[in-house]
Formats: C-alpha cells, sequence, structure tokens
C-alpha cells in the first residue's frame, strides 16, 4: 500500500487487525436500492432504464436483485456522484443509500 | 377498457374514468399534498432568492409515511439510528441539502394530477376520458407512486401479504377500502408504467 498517505489520526487509533477495513481514499462509493414491499417491480425497471440508461435485460436483473436479494447496487462512483444518484432514487420513491464499498 | 392506461400516438397516455374514480383520485391527491405539507414560499416583501438557499430540517420526519417518502440516504434501513454517529451526521446533512428539493418535486406531482383532473371534471358530465401529455404521464407515475408508499406504510403492507390476508379482508374490516384504493392505485400504476416503457 506504499504511495497511499494514511491520514495521522487513523495511523494512530487502528489496531493492526483492524487496519484492513479503513476505506481507502480512492475506494469508491455506490448507491444501493434496498427491496421494498410497495413498489412495483415494473416500476423499478423502469426507474433503472430511464435514470440510469440501462439497457432492459440490465435494469430487469437488477430488479431482481433487489427484490429477491433485499439490495442491489445499482451505480458507483464518487461521493457526490453517489449522492446525486440517491436523491433521484428518492425522487422517484425508491429507497436508496450510498456507502463506501468495503473491499 | 376502463382503470388502465392506454398508450396515445405520438406521446402521453389516456385513461377512461368515472365520476366516482374521479373524485377518490382527486381527494387522495390532495390528501397527498396535505401530508408533505406547504412549499416555503418567501414571506411578503422577503427576498425570494433566499427561499433557494433556505435550508431543509435534518432530521428524519416521525410519520411513518413521510419517513418512508423522505428516507436517510446513508446508514442500513434496518439500523438503529443511534448507532453510528457519522452516519447520522451524514444523512442529516444531506436531508438539509436535498429535502426541499425533493418535497416540492413530490408537490409537485400532486398538483400536477389535481389539476389535470378538475380540467376534466369541467369538461365532462360524470365520467371522462383522462388523457394525459407525455410530461403530466411523468407527474402522474410520482404521484400514484408516492400515494401507493403512503397508503402501502398506513396499512403496513409487507411482501408476505400477496399470499396473506390483506387482499381477502371482509367487507366489515374498517381497512377494506384502503386495501381496494391501494389494488386500484397499483393497476392505474401498472398499466401506466407499460406506456412509459422505452
Amino acid at each position: 500500500m506504499g504511495g497511499v498517505t494514511v491520514p495521522l489520526e487513523i495511523e494512530q487509533t487502528q489496531s493492526a487487525e483492524e487496519t484492513f477495513a479503513v476505506p481507502e481514499p480512492d475506494v469508491p462509493w455506490v448507491t444501493i436500492v434496498h427491496n421494498d414491499p410497495v413498489n412495483l417491480m415494473s416500476y423499478v425497471t423502469y426507474v433503472f432504464q430511464a435514470y440510469f440508461g440501462y439497457p432492459k435485460d440490465k435494469a430487469h436483473k437488477l430488479m431482481l436483485d433487489v427484490h429477491h436479494k433485499g439490495r442491489a447496487v445499482v451505480s458507483s462512483g464518487t461521493r457526490e456522484e453517489m449522492e446525486r444518484d440517491v436523491q433521484a432514487m428518492h425522487g422517484y420513491g425508491l429507497w436508496a443509500t450510498l456507502s463506501q464499498e468495503r473491499q | 377498457m376502463a382503470g388502465q392506461f392506454e398508450a396515445l400516438p405520438g406521446g402521453g397516455a389516456a385513461v377512461a374514468l368515472d365520476e366516482v374514480e374521479i373524485s377518490i383520485l382527486r381527494s387522495l391527491a390532495v390528501q397527498l399534498l396535505e401530508l408533505i405539507g406547504p412549499g416555503d414560499e418567501p414571506a411578503e416583501g422577503a427576498d425570494p432568492l433566499a427561499a433557494l438557499f433556505a435550508e431543509g430540517p435534518s432530521e428524519p420526519p416521525s410519520d411513518p409515511a413521510l419517513a418512508r417518502l423522505f428516507p436517510d440516504a446513508y446508514g442500513e434501513p434496518e439500523a438503529d439510528r443511534g448507532e453510528d454517529g457519522e452516519l447520522r451526521e451524514f444523512s442529516a446533512e444531506f436531508r438539509r441539502f436535498t429535502e426541499n428539493d425533493l418535497r416540492a418535486r413530490k408537490r409537485d406531482d400532486a398538483l400536477a394530477v389535481v389539476r389535470n383532473l378538475d380540467a376534466l371534471t369541467a369538461a365532462g358530465e360524470g365520467g371522462a376520458i383522462l388523457k394525459l401529455t407525455a410530461e403530466d404521464s411523468l407527474h402522474w407515475l410520482g404521484a400514484l407512486n408516492d400515494l401507493r408508499l403512503t397508503i402501502g406504510t398506513r396499512l403496513e403492507v409487507t411482501d408476505d401479504d400477496e399470499t396473506g390476508d390483506l387482499y381477502r379482508l371482509p367487507d366489515s374490516d374498517p381497512r377494506k377500502p384502503m386495501v381496494m384504493a391501494y389494488l386500484w392505485l397499483g393497476a392505474l400504476q401498472e398499466t401506466l408504467v407499460e406506456t412509459l416503457m422505452p
């Protein structure tokens, strides 16, 4: 991990076995859509196509992941980009959060 | 066919609604507007630009339906909000900068529904064919979804309900009318989505 600058206070507070869990500055953020019992499957697929521009197959697969696994990562990028995506998902009434992807 | 949206040539969608359906839809849209609340209009003499920079709330709404319409952006949905102060602060900051816009969007959607229905009532006697432009279709899609989220939260709908009792309530159950409205709105939204599928 040479070349990555670790902030001083993190270096001081992390024990050796916890170090792996510290998010690196360049680890991407992701937008996660969570399952809910109300939103129609066709509507969720429509949102993934209309907002992200995903082809129908990909949108449908992501919708099924949300439905069966309870959640799906629908986009990744910078924190600012993911906040925009989450805001858009809330606009559509989908239940979305963003988080930094853990390696 | 009654109660189903159909695509119009050149964009937009149409649905046949009778007098009772128009009245129920309008009443639900008005209730949704009341739930979302009024916009923050600048006071008379105040700088209208100030509203653009006004901050929204930091805390999630206490009403469960509103909390579903305006969820936290950080943290696990099921997690105890008290357990991670950093995520709670991120959610609060996100809410301050986005919730006003989100409320405005949902208000616009519900207002479009009321306006479209009022234009319809003025034109016809009894039932009518509601014709939506492509733009109004998107407003209706949003409002129908928000209504279903709101009613679904009130009814405490779960994934198990499709095989459960909620959809087979006896007529005497006080929840029955709301369940009927919920299912009807679902059919409207389902057929409206179909007209919008690319």
